[in-house]
């Protein structure tokens, strides 16, 4: 949770952000994230993003669901409860199965959505700073990192010589906070109080 | 384009079919001689038995290939674009094993020991209240036009779906609007072609051909895991020709993007398979009705039922288990080798769908049957290959190309 400085530009092509971003990943520009209104192909390839973990996590989550169904119902009608189905033999694997893929189903789905809400950092009142609302609507929004080393001019100018309309400094918080934004205009009052530092 | 475009075969392949090809044709004159000739019914029906699993087992995976291209036409999937003359090539073994299995079922239906097939016995029919029950639809004549038509038309389409595509090599399309045209002319053929497929391999064909070899038993779910069974192992072998042709330098446009999508096909058709398969098990299980679990009696719990749980084990628990992962189904070691052993586990599962009925106590040798299979896979190599290098092996000109050739997944 802190407060940072970055720099943002404008793309409205797919044709000129990808090549943006090759050149200013080669330059050694710390990219923050690139927000668009959808999802681009190849574009986590091309930012050298790592794969998700969200499959494994789903995996996981699936694991528990047969296992607790599997447990649960053999606990349940071989030990504690045995009850005369038909003249099956009380462990009557065929017939949990469908019980056992649904809960499977439900652990994965229901644990993935969580975990997913969990990584994006997404729940009720959950607030983060925007750097440009047109990242919603119709512009691919590439945000540099500022670090102790980087020549704010010298991006400034190499943002807009990648074809990035719009070049400006922000000051924004990384983390997250609770709140509403009609009502909390703290986060945008800091702005000049980190830019003194 | 500099790109390799022509297949040329190489010498040692085309030897090592025809020797494959050789090693089929000695096998099924070994079983006439051990088996077949026999004036013994259960003999001469592990004879039949045999090239009737093999021939629709190699004839429905083929046309399987085609269901691919038609299915991908119609849902206008540009992906596998890059690729689709290896569907092509594939594909055209129907009408050429197609011959071969209609020569077998006819030859099996008009059986004067009526073997395998036993509603083909008029004196059986009679005394017998399921099978004249069932005479309008297990009766000779239907038999015969159904499986003639089928074959024929299978041939037909496929054969008008390929020309359709090798139109376009020495004559691109003018303007965007004769690429529409042509995209919905395409749509056309290929969703005849479904329609078809569904009146077919979906529900009647596999009822006549191979259910009815249990004649007193029914199940509405057998042509769909049948279809199922052929579809994922249909899928297998263009990914082994797709890999094959990589390796060979080939296809410079296909690449794991698009052998990751394959992979995928492979992996949730054999789920598929699994549910419709388990579907199909457990309600005869659980209601426990003697007509119905006659077919599962000796298959689960007899001396099948090592085949019968090995292939369960090939056909899910391998998938599942080793396809799932992203890197697997990209890399094309394990997809070669889930391929082999997929094509082969659902071959184990025609295997066990056609004989134990005329065998009930007794597995017969499997080399015999594997022999005859290598036959087949031999005939397939060669006719594959020989389409594969007779036009080039990029349909460059189609529409959809670009499509394909950007492809991520």
């Amino acid at each position: 949770m802190a407060v940072k400085k970055f720099i943002t530009g404008n793309f409205y092509e797919e044709a000129v952000l990808f090549p943006a971003v090759k050149k200013t990943r080669r330059a050694g520009y710390k990219i923050h994230d690139i927000f668009t209104p959808f999802p681009i192909h190849g574009l986590d390839k091309a930012m050298g993003l790592r794969d998700t973990s969200l499959h494994t996590a789903g995996f996981i989550y699936a694991i528990s669901g047969t296992a607790t169904a599997v447990g649960f119902i053999t606990w349940a009608l071989t030990v504690d409860w045995q009850i005369n189905f038909g003249g099956k033999p009380f462990f009557a694997l065929p017939a949990w199965i469908p019980i056992t893929f649904e809960l499977t189903v439900l652990f994965a789905a229901v644990g993935m959505v969580l975990t997913f809400c969990y990584l994006c950092q997404l729940a009720p009142f959950v607030k983060k700073d925007h750097f440009n609302l047109r990242s919603t609507d119709d512009t691919f929004v590439m945000v540099l990192e500022c670090t102790d080393k980087t020549n704010e001019a010298d991006a400034m100018s190499f943002l807009q010589s990648l074809g990035a309309s719009e070049v400006q400094v922000q000051y924004k918080e990384t983390g997250w906070w609770l709140g509403r934004y009609d009502k909390d205009t703290k986060r945008f009052e800091r702005k000049a109080e980190v830019a003194a530092q | 384009m500099s790109i390799r475009e022509q297949f040329i075969i190489p010498k040692r392949y085309k030897t090592f079919s025809i020797a494959l090809m050789v090693i089929g044709l000695l096998t099924i004159v070994g079983l006439y001689v051990t088996h077949g000739s026999k004036s013994d019914a259960h003999e001469q029906s592990r004879f039949w038995g045999s090239l009737l699993h093999n021939s629709v087992y190699f004839l429905l995976i083929t046309n399987a290939v085609m269901f691919f291209i038609c299915a991908t036409t119609l849902a206008w999937g540009g992906w596998q674009m890059s690729f689709r003359r290896v569907s092509e090539a594939i594909s055209t073994c129907v009408p050429v094993i197609g011959a071969i299995c209609g020569a077998i079922l006819l030859l099996i239906c008009f059986n004067d020991s009526h073997v395998l097939y036993h509603w083909t016995d008029s004196k059986v029919v009679e005394g017998d209240d399921i099978l004249t029950w069932k005479k309008g639809f297990l009766n000779k004549t239907f038999f015969v036009g159904w499986t003639l038509f089928t074959i024929v038309a299978w041939s037909l389409l496929g054969w008008k779906m390929r020309k359709m595509s090798r139109e376009l090599d020495n004559n691109p399309l003018p303007s965007k609007e004769a690429g529409k045209k042509y995209i919905w002319k395409n749509t056309v053929w290929a969703a005849i072609y479904i329609v078809v497929f569904a009146l077919t391999v979906m529900s009647s064909i596999p009822w006549l051909w191979l259910m009815s070899i249990d004649a007193h038993w029914y199940s509405t779910m057998y042509s769909w895991y049948t279809f199922a069974s052929s579809f994922v192992a249909g899928m297998s072998l263009l990914a082994l020709f797709i890999i094959y042709l990589k390796n060979n330098g080939y296809l410079e446009y296909t690449n794991e993007e698009h052998l990751h999508d394959v992979g995928k096909f492979m992996f949730a058709f054999s789920i598929f398979w699994t549910y419709l398969w388990f579907s199909q098990f457990m309600l005869i299980w659980y209601s426990n009705q003697p007509e119905e679990t006659t077919y599962f009696k000796p298959r689960a719990q007899g001396v099948w039922s090592g085949v019968f749980w090995l292939m369960f084990i090939i056909n899910f628990i391998a998938p599942i288990l080793l396809l799932m992962k992203r890197g697997a189904k990209r890399n094309y070691t394990t997809v070669t080798f889930m391929a082999l052993l997929i094509i082969f586990g659902h071959w184990l599962d025609f295997f066990q769908m056609v004989h134990p009925n005329s065998s009930p106590n007794h597995v017969p040798m499997l080399l015999w049957d594997f022999g005859i299979a290598l036959g087949f896979v031999g005939l397939i190599m060669f006719i594959t290959a020989r389409a594969l290098s007779r036009s080039s092996l990029l349909a460059k000109n189609h529409p959809f190309i670009k499509e394909s050739l950007i492809h991520h997944t």
